[in-house]
């Protein structure tokens, strides 16, 4: 029998006792099968730690693959629609996979450790689909989300919490760059990468160091304002960015039932990840005839009027349906009212006007709202300080 | 000499269910049952003080919703409980899992294999896809692909359009599902032996087959057809054994006027000038009607209750090869406590749902093999349930009720009938099989009633013991069951119609079968269709 | 720069008419062969010293009258030892049974049986025909269909209406099911029960109650279609059969290259740019089209590297699995068989009792072991072929159901007790024959493998089972002899039709690529 107990429900992640004692609300969720916070004691005042000050949310249970051989990277190359290629050593990438139909799996980020060897971080467990990819390759995968504990520390004043805990020189580490430091005898590898669209950083360590980890860092961060923060507030964090996510705004391709409800790269606003002239992948074929004859979908960011936010909208033209809504949120700091919006070709363009069907109630009192909305090109959150390097102190 | 509109032969869930609606749409009914209690396969009887057995049909998965509200069944008395899980436990001492939550079936299965924990979202999805694909047409009547009336090519162009809606490669995908093994499918999906095993079991239940016959993926498929989209509640215990599905269908059927017969052993159908006009007993007795409707299996319908000289003789023909075969037989215990099974919590959600003990999909094989040798499998494949784990209704405080299907049983022995000596070696081989796995399992029997095929034909009048009625092969599914040309309820004999599971869609306990037999009479009689269409995609 | 329009791998006898057909149609052609001798599985072998035998395929009865013609094989020398040989059945002491034709007779058939046989026999030959129809098109897709898609599909259509509501309907319903149930339903006589269950289940790794044995029975008699009356025996072995077809070939202007291995199908970007040779030259061209099976043409040739992963998958996941062995003994004289006259020796024999004995025999393999009781197609080619072997003497060969592609523990430690266990089961039937025996050898499905290049020794290149035939053959996405790689196409068994030196896949894949060809 093998050590996982089959007894437990949920997993806790290695720097759940911390977690714990901070968690004033109390307010759990069950991140792919492990307990993690939904909010700890305010989700706007965590929100807000995340752009003001700094805002720590635990990544431990985010899937991570770990891939070396001598054939890494033909095999990344054919795995993903980006040219692996172009990522240089002690840097990450953020790269999508999809099926032979060009029909997107899943997204996630490629840290290359050395010549032969990267960690994949993947929001949806992926050892089936990795494994059939290894047909034809030397590379072995191992599967290593519970061998390393994540912390994305995230916001204005996240370098220097990190400084102050001793991670030199770190503010001269570029956007999507990786540093490795000792901590008490195990290495710390810390990225210039995060979910928030801000500047932020994400470390990794071994399980055994993490709760002291999270002590010191908390500790370093004191003066900086460091606060811990849950799903909730990130989930309004990523969208105010522009970022999608597995299972809310795309299903992937291999959990689909019903015909035609996976999406292609082209058809969520990726095709800037989608590298042409790089080696074979799997779904070139598929996605150069796509880009031939057109796709049946496309993917906006929606500016809606009024401050109501959008979820589960229908978006309308003329009174037709013309979209739904698979994200929305109210953005604290942009003020804006933004979502993200799946159309049928070919509606959806920049600046095109569409009318989204609201529904919200206050005091048990439902209110339908036909709110004007504008396709944007961009999320309006969009700091300078997310790259500038070296990074600022505050 | 009684008279009536319509006579229904067998008072079987679905015989039930078509005499239901029949009365309902205002049609007098009599349903004639040969033994003494209602029911048919779907029965509770108290064959050890204070235990009540479901000793035929044991699980309540792919009784029809539709149906089940539209008779009102929970009002009358009918109340489902949900299944814990699944196990399978295995030689080397450890089990395996199948639980309802989703982060804990993958927790468990994660304990064998990684990948295959992984690789069943994936496999789980494709099965669903088919799935999809099959349910909205359990309650319609299967179109004739040869012929060329307007309904049957518009019901043909919306299956044929279904199909076609999966593109090119989800379309060969989808036919070689229907074709292949449940081994050489789950070979595709799966790399550890407990796994495979697991699932595959579903693939053979209640069929002549084994894991590596082709055309047994079908047959899972026939088992999830209940559990759409993971919901839970779909496999499940009835309160107080099977046969309170029966139980609520008979209120269903005296609230609208019909009557039950029991003790009423029918000889014949009476035809005369081509049409049916009743039925007669064997005592004498004669009831006139001017549709007779037969819930029994398609041989017993058309070689026993019916005269060759009324039949074409091609009819005759197809009932001699359809193929009803004896695969399977019964354990029912009474236990004095709960057994403790290796390395299984009693508080687990496991022990309130079924329990195997082949671990390999070899071992299964290898039990078809022993019933191609006409005899019963060494190391049977066993779908064990402990109804009162969950329902207090069926065994006094503390004590419980054991329900073990046995696959595989042939219908003779060496091409000779089951003696006595046969079912004690049987029984035996079972519960050595439990035992194995409990060590105190034996010591808490209190009774333990056998059923071979043997038994299970005599009783519940099912030819050989085929808990189907026909095996879910696919030259007898569709437009197919029973047989090409009488697939849609209708005999060959005017006013004559079949409403078992040995027409479409099969058995296990769906009563759709009843439901779309009355549809079409109704309609022969002109009468608005009062039978609810399946609920739409969800 | 190419040298050629099309490389075939393979000089089989599906890469030779593909080549001939392509040449035919004005293409520049190079076939290239592992071997040094052409025609693949229609090879004929010396065993010993002046004793020659077919070594993998035994009978001629499925080739298509069509590419006869075309290639005009007659005047390359196609010729026959014996045509249309009759079948039998042996028994228990003499007592066989003869199928010939529509007729049987012998010890024991009753009267119904041999009516029942003549009608099962009509009606069989319906459903065939209806087979060699989609034989004969490329396989049609259902969903993108082109218009010739939907014409193969009218046609088919048609086709089931013609035979009449009570055919058609009982054609949707034996297509999938197995032997046994029919046998059941058809006749009485074990002998011919079990005949007949073993056409259906030769080079399958399936028994007589597998479902779609029915099918695999339908696949054979394509043959009676095309109008062998029985099995043919081509004079000098089957190897003659490549020959002729690479005398033809060269005719057409093909270039044929034997003892030249291809190692490697090379690409130019995602493009196909030709092959390398064991040895490093490398040819090229823009259209490479293999005869070799699936898994050794895109998993051996290609790389799994050089395709995208679904497609990589599916690949892996073809069926290889068989169950057939090959026996071929060198004889000092005739061998006699228990109640057949000398004339007889010449035709197909049987050991295949029942469909029990075959069904027990089946069981093994499921287990990766061998049968202990083993069904034979016998054939002592020399009685109708004295050329075969030196006087006097005789070469037998047999197709031996069922043994497995790697029994426990390797073949080496089991290859001569199943050997035996086979000699032991011919000797029942023709006593005396062990002291004939000159020389013995048995072939495996792994030897199989390794002689002709057929991943599991599967004759058919992939498993001929419902899951596996049409729009899925070799798999999905890869039906029409194109795959989804730019320029590599598919002409062999693995490909629709499936094998059974037939031709039809060499022939529709020359189709298809002189099509496509065209519309570029």
């Amino acid at each position: 029998m093998s050590e996982l107990s089959n007894d437990t429900m949920l997993l806790e992640t290695p720097f759940h006792s911390r977690i714990k004692e901070l968690c004033g609300l109390n307010d759990w969720g069950n991140w792919s099968g492990y307990t993690t916070p939904n909010a700890y004691f305010d989700v706007e005042l965590e929100y807000f730690a995340l752009r003001s000050t700094t805002g720590v949310f635990d990544l431990s249970p985010m899937n991570k693959y770990r891939i070396t051989g001598p054939d890494v990277e033909p095999y990344l190359n054919r795995l993903v629609t980006r040219d692996v290629s172009k990522i240089g050593i002690n840097r990450v990438g953020y790269a999508i996979w999809c099926d032979d139909a060009g029909q997107l799996l899943d997204d996630g980020t490629l840290f290359r450790l050395s010549k032969n060897d990267y960690r994949l971080c993947a929001y949806r467990r992926a050892t089936d689909w990795l494994q059939w990819c290894a047909l034809g390759f030397d590379v072995n995968i191992v599967d290593e989300t519970d061998e390393i504990a994540g912390l994305a520390v995230q916001g204005p004043t996240s370098c220097s919490t990190l400084t102050a805990m001793g991670l030199t020189d770190l503010e001269h580490l570029k956007p999507f760059g990786m540093k490795n430091y000792d901590f008490e005898g195990e290495s710390l590898m810390v990225s210039r990468t995060g979910f928030t669209g801000d500047l932020g950083y994400e470390v990794w360590i071994a399980p055994e160091k993490a709760e002291l980890l999270w002590d010191r860092l908390f500790a370093a961060g004191k003066q900086f304002l460091i606060k811990p923060i849950g799903s909730y507030a990130l989930d309004i964090a990523r969208i105010e960015t522009g970022f999608l996510q597995a299972g809310v705004d795309f299903v992937s391709a291999e959990e689909v039932i019903r015909p035609g409800r996976s999406r292609s790269p082209f058809e969520l606003g990726l095709a800037w990840l989608v590298d042409f002239n790089k080696p074979l992948f799997n779904g070139r074929k598929a996605l150069l005839a796509e880009r031939e004859n057109g796709s049946r979908y496309r993917f906006a960011l929606l500016d809606i009027d009024g401050n109501k936010p959008a979820d589960h909208s229908f978006i309308l033209k003329g009174g037709k349906q013309v979209g739904t809504v698979t994200s929305a949120v109210w953005c604290p700091t942009a003020k804006s009212n933004l979502a993200f919006a799946q159309f049928e070709m070919p509606h959806g363009a920049v600046g095109e006007k569409f009318v989204a069907e609201i529904y919200y109630q206050r005091e048990l009192h439902w209110t339908r709202l036909l709110a004007p909305c504008t396709v944007i090109d961009r999320p309006v959150f969009n700091p300078a300080r997310r790259r500038k390097t070296p990074a600022i102190a505050f | 000499m009684k008279k009536y509109d319509a006579i229904v032969i067998g008072a079987g869930h679905n015989g039930l269910t078509n005499a239901s609606y029949l009365a309902k749409a205002g049609l007098s009914v009599a349903v004639l049952e040969r033994n003494a209690y209602i029911g048919g396969a779907t029965v509770s009887r108290e064959l050890h003080e204070g235990w009540i057995y479901s000793n035929c049909s044991y699980v309540c998965s792919l009784l029809r919703p539709e149906i089940t509200r539209d008779l009102e069944l929970p009002r009358h008395g009918l109340q489902v409980v949900p299944y814990g899980g699944s196990t399978t436990f295995m030689r080397n001492g450890d089990y395996l899992g199948s639980y309802f939550d989703h982060d804990r079936q993958y927790r468990e299965f994660a304990r064998h294999s990684k990948r295959d924990a992984n690789a069943y979202d994936r496999y789980s999805a494709d099965v669903l896809k088919q799935t999809r694909l099959i349910r909205p047409f359990l309650l319609k009547t299967p179109p004739d692909p040869t012929s060329l009336k307007l309904r049957d090519l518009k019901d043909l162009a919306d299956f044929a359009g279904s199909f076609l809606h999966m593109g090119e490669e989800g379309l060969a995908d989808t036919i070689r599902f229907w074709t292949k093994s449940v081994g050489d499918y789950l070979n595709e999906y799966f790399e550890t032996d407990v796994i495979k095993a697991h699932l595959a079991g579903s693939g053979i239940i209640g069929t002549a087959l084994g894991v590596f016959s082709p055309g047994t993926a079908y047959v899972l498929l026939h088992h999830y057809m209940g559990e759409v989209d993971g919901t839970v509640g779909a496999w499940g215990f009835a309160r107080g054994g099977m046969g309170a599905v029966s139980a609520a269908l008979s209120k269903s059927l005296q609230t609208f006027g019909g009557d039950i017969i029991c003790d009423a052993n029918v000889d014949r159908i009476i035809v005369k000038n081509g049409k049916a006009t009743g039925v007669a007993l064997k005592n004498g007795d004669e009831y006139q009607a001017p549709i007779v409707v037969s819930n029994l299996d398609p041989k017993r319908t058309f070689l026993d209750i019916m005269e060759a000289e009324d039949l074409p003789a091609e009819v005759v023909k197809k009932a001699t090869n359809f193929k009803i075969r004896g695969s399977s037989g019964k354990l029912n215990i009474a236990l004095d406590g709960v057994p403790k099974f290796n390395g299984l919590d009693l508080n687990s959600p496991l022990m309130i749902g079924d329990m195997h003990f082949s671990d390999s999909l070899t071992r299964q094989e290898r039990a078809y093999d022993d019933w191609k040798d006409e005899t019963w499998s060494k190391d049977p494949y066993l779908d064990m349930t402990m109804p009162t784990m969950a329902d207090p209704t069926m065994a006094p405080p503390g004590k419980h009720f054991m329900s073990v299907f046995v696959q595989y049983a042939p219908p003779k022995i060496n091409g000779r009938e089951w003696t006595d000596e046969d079912k004690a070696g049987f029984e035996k081989t079972v519960l050595d099989q439990i035992g194995n796995y409990s060590p105190n399992f034996k010591d808490l029997i209190l009774h333990c009633e056998t059923r071979t095929p043997r038994e299970i034909e005599a009783e519940v009048g099912l030819t050989e013991g085929n808990i189907f009625q026909g095996e879910l092969t696919f030259d007898q599914l569709l437009f197919n069951r029973p047989f090409p040309g009488y697939a849609q309820y209708r005999g060959p004999v005017k006013g004559m119609y079949m409403c078992g599971s040995g027409t479409h869609p099969g058995g296990g306990v769906m009563a759709a079968p009843g439901a779309n037999a009355a549809r079409e009479i109704l309609s022969d009689l002109k009468k608005p269709n009062i039978i609810p269409e399946g609920y739409a995609d969800d | 720069m190419t040298d050629y329009d099309a490389l075939i791998i393979g000089g089989g006898h599906n890469g030779l008419i593909c080549a001939a057909y392509l040449a035919k149609a004005g293409k520049k052609v190079a076939v290239f062969e592992a071997k040094d001798t052409l025609g693949g599985c229609a090879s004929t072998r010396e065993i010993t010293p002046g004793f020659e035998v077919s070594g993998c395929a035994q009978w001629l009865h499925q080739l298509s009258p069509a590419i006869i013609k075309d290639l005009q094989l007659d005047l390359h020398g196609l010729k026959y030892a014996a045509r249309d040989l009759p079948t039998v059945a042996l028994g228990d002491n003499g007592s066989h049974i003869t199928l010939d034709g529509d007729l049987v007779e012998g010890a024991g058939i009753s009267t119904s049986d041999q009516v029942a046989y003549k009608h099962f026999h009509g009606k069989m030959l319906k459903y065939a025909n209806l087979l060699r129809t989609a034989y004969e098109q490329r396989p049609p897709k259902l969903v993108e269909s082109n218009w010739a898609d939907r014409l193969t599909l009218i046609k088919l259509g048609l086709g089931m209406k013609r035979m009449g509501r009570d055919d058609m309907s009982d054609f949707m319903r034996l297509i999938l099911i197995n032997i046994f149930d029919l046998m059941k339903e058809s006749f009485d006589n074990p002998l011919l029960q079990g005949a007949i269950s073993l056409d259906a289940v030769l080079g399958t790794a399936l028994g007589p109650r597998s479902p779609n044995t029915v099918f695999s029975y339908l696949h054979r008699q394509v043959g009676e279609v095309y109008g062998y009356k029985g099995v043919s025996q081509v004079a000098g072995g089957m190897g003659k059969i490549g020959q002729v077809l690479a005398s033809s070939a060269r005719k057409e202007g093909v270039d044929i290259r034997i003892s030249a291995r291809v190692n490697r199908i090379n690409l130019e970007g995602s493009q196909i740019s030709g092959i390398t040779l064991e040895g490093g030259e490398k040819i090229f061209a823009p259209l490479v089209i293999s005869n070799a099976d699936p898994v050794t043409t895109f998993e051996s040739l290609l790389g799994f590297d050089n395709m995208e992963t679904g497609m990589a998958r599916r690949v892996s996941q073809i069926r290889n699995n068989s169950g057939t062995a090959k026996l071929h003994l060198a004889l000092k004289g005739l061998p006699g068989f228990t109640g057949l006259t000398n004339a007889q020796l010449g035709h197909r024999l049987l050991i295949a009792p029942d469909m029990n004995y075959i069904e027990r025999a089946f069981n093994p393999i499921k287990y990766r072991q061998y049968s202990n009781a083993p069904a034979l197609d016998i054939s002592v080619a020399s009685i109708n072929d004295p050329d075969l072997s030196p006087p006097g003497s005789h070469v037998l060969s047999a197709l031996v159901q069922y043994a497995p592609y790697a029994p426990e523990g390797g073949w080496e430690h089991h290859k001569q007790i199943f050997t035996d266990i086979v000699i032991d089961r011919i000797s029942q039937y023709a006593p005396g024959i062990k002291d004939q025996i000159l020389t013995s050898e048995l072939c495996t499905p792994a030897d199989l493998e390794k002689d002709y290049g057929m991943t599991g020794g599967q004759w058919h290149h992939g498993e001929l089972s419902i899951d596996q035939v049409l729009m899925m053959r070799p798999f999905p996405g890869c039906s029409q002899y194109a795959s989804a790689v730019d320029g590599l196409y598919l002409c062999g068994a693995g490909a629709h039709p499936g094998g059974g030196v037939m031709g039809l896949a060499g022939k529709n894949a020359a189709t298809e690529v002189i099509k496509r060809g065209k519309q570029s």
